[in-house]
């Protein structure tokens, strides 16, 4: 043990030991059936393909077109994962269980969040090279600045995303509604995450870096008000 | 005292819109630049000062349910949130209107009209899960109002910074306000009292049959609780 080693070190060791709890029993329960992963992902892979043969001029796509249906496929795809992950716990009559176990909400929070943004990653690293490929386009060294953005609006989607979800598990007219109600919320972090793509497309780095710092504002905003808010909201 | 206030409100609002009519047309100037175009405006502003003022009420009213666990807020966040819906509505409409006479076109994506509109869809959000989520999405709602509100100020600098990148905004500042002339700004200032008025007269109305519908549905479950209805 380290030297600092006092009640709230060991308080916060046993919180991050719940969040892993949480975000591993999720994402053991995945693994097994691999459903989401597969039917996300190909989702995604679809909607690219579809976007890529309305955005087709003289055999070539445009590559202005690139950023949105990037970041479109990214979204619905995500949705759809979001709306499963929660089903799953519907289904199984098991959030009751996860609200019941003696752990803060908080960790149930950020071990859902945390399996949910995973998910987007892996849908990501579909959705993004496939979108590069069929545009045709090269990033060069600008991969990493790329996978930066991605993982930021991950976040982001995932934080948002997990708490409405949580929200409407026990309502009708669920499936509708998530993305009714979320898109709107989304708005700022879909609109820094195409900007960020498309300045790192024209090579403007200084304009990426801005939208980059953006979207890492927009995470830290909804990241705290979810905090605030999702012991309230989520009761049962 | 309180059962007179609806009444008055709708009066005073009713007097002071058909007052305001007759100013728009007969009281006020030709504006220089925009001509017949700018009396629009006299409707146009006061029912976005509406809208936002009913976003308010209803990101309070659902901070206040959260916090408190008081149904009583909830009434009022509802209907501010219904009310919000409405005069955006109006906003969009009669923005769009003055939008095609000064710019030749419905539509602009620009600061102000971009930010009203994800605004106004949040808001549009929230009455569908009022209408269709049933019960048990009280706190769903309270959410949705409080992220919505958070949600505003993102909205308005992603775009503004990305307008900054971009082109210039077209749509009038609120510094016009100081250089309209007196019977201009009398008409504008009337025309918002009598909006707001009718605000909170709707207001009033909307939380008493909220607050009727949700009693009535607590009796009801008591009844049947207690056996004495059939279900």
């Amino acid at each position: 043990m380290p030297v600092a080693a006092g009640p709230a070190y060991n308080r916060s060791v046993q919180f991050a030991r719940l969040v892993f709890a949480v975000a591993g029993k999720d994402l053991r329960v995945e693994l097994r059936s691999r459903e989401i992963v597969y039917t996300m992902g190909l989702f995604a892979a679809v909607i690219v393909v579809v976007f890529s043969f309305a955005f087709v001029r003289n055999q070539a796509a445009l590559i202005e077109a690139v950023p949105g249906v990037a970041w479109a496929a990214v979204v619905f795809a995500g949705t759809i994962g979001l709306g499963r992950a929660f089903d799953r716990e519907r289904e199984g009559d098991t959030m009751r269980a996860l609200l019941l176990a003696p752990a803060p909400r908080l960790a149930v929070f950020a071990g859902k969040a945390i399996a949910v943004a995973l998910l987007v990653f892996a849908v990501e690293a579909v959705a993004l090279p496939l979108c590069l490929l069929f545009f045709n386009v090269d990033l060069g060294a600008a991969v990493g600045h790329l996978a930066l953005v991605l993982v930021l609006g991950g976040i982001g989607f995932a934080v948002v995303g997990t708490v409405f979800a949580a929200m409407l598990l026990r309502t009708q007219a669920r499936d509708v509604l998530l993305p009714v109600v979320l898109y709107p919320i989304l708005v700022p972090m879909i609109m820094a995450g195409t900007k960020a793509t498309a300045a790192l497309l024209s090579g403007n780095t200084g304009d990426a870096w801005f939208w980059t710092k953006f979207l890492g504002a927009y995470d830290v905003a909804f990241i705290l008000v979810a905090t605030w808010s999702f012991e309230a909201l989520v009761i049962e | 005292m309180k059962r007179l206030l609806v009444p008055l409100l709708a009066l005073v609002a009713a007097a002071l819109l058909a007052l305001t009519l007759h100013k728009i047309f007969y009281g006020t100037p030709l504006e220089r630049e925009l001509n017949f175009n700018q009396k629009i405006f006299y409707w146009h502003v006061p029912n976005w000062f509406v809208l936002f003022g009913m976003v308010f009420v209803c990101g309070i009213a659902s901070v206040g349910y959260l916090v408190k666990r008081d149904p009583r807020w909830d009434d009022v966040a509802w209907a501010a949130g219904e009310l919000a819906v409405v005069f955006g509505a109006i906003g969009l409409v009669t923005g769009s209107i003055w939008g095609k006479a000064a710019w030749g076109h419905w539509w602009k994506w620009e600061l102000r009209l971009t930010t009203s509109l994800i605004l106004w869809l949040t808001m549009l959000g929230y009455a569908m899960v009022r209408r269709f989520a049933g019960a048990g999405s009280e706190r769903l709602a309270a959410g949705l109002a409080v992220f919505g509100v958070v949600n505003v100020p993102l909205v308005y600098f992603a775009v503004k910074l990305a307008d900054s990148l971009g082109q210039a905004s077209s749509h009038p500042k609120a510094q016009v306000v100081s250089q309209l002339t007196s019977s201009m700004k009398h008409t504008f200032q009337l025309s918002a009292l009598a909006f707001i008025a009718l605000a909170v007269a709707l207001l009033l109305v909307r939380v008493d049959a909220i607050r009727a519908t949700r009693r009535l549905r607590d009796v009801r479950e008591r009844a049947l609780d207690a056996g004495i209805l059939e279900p």
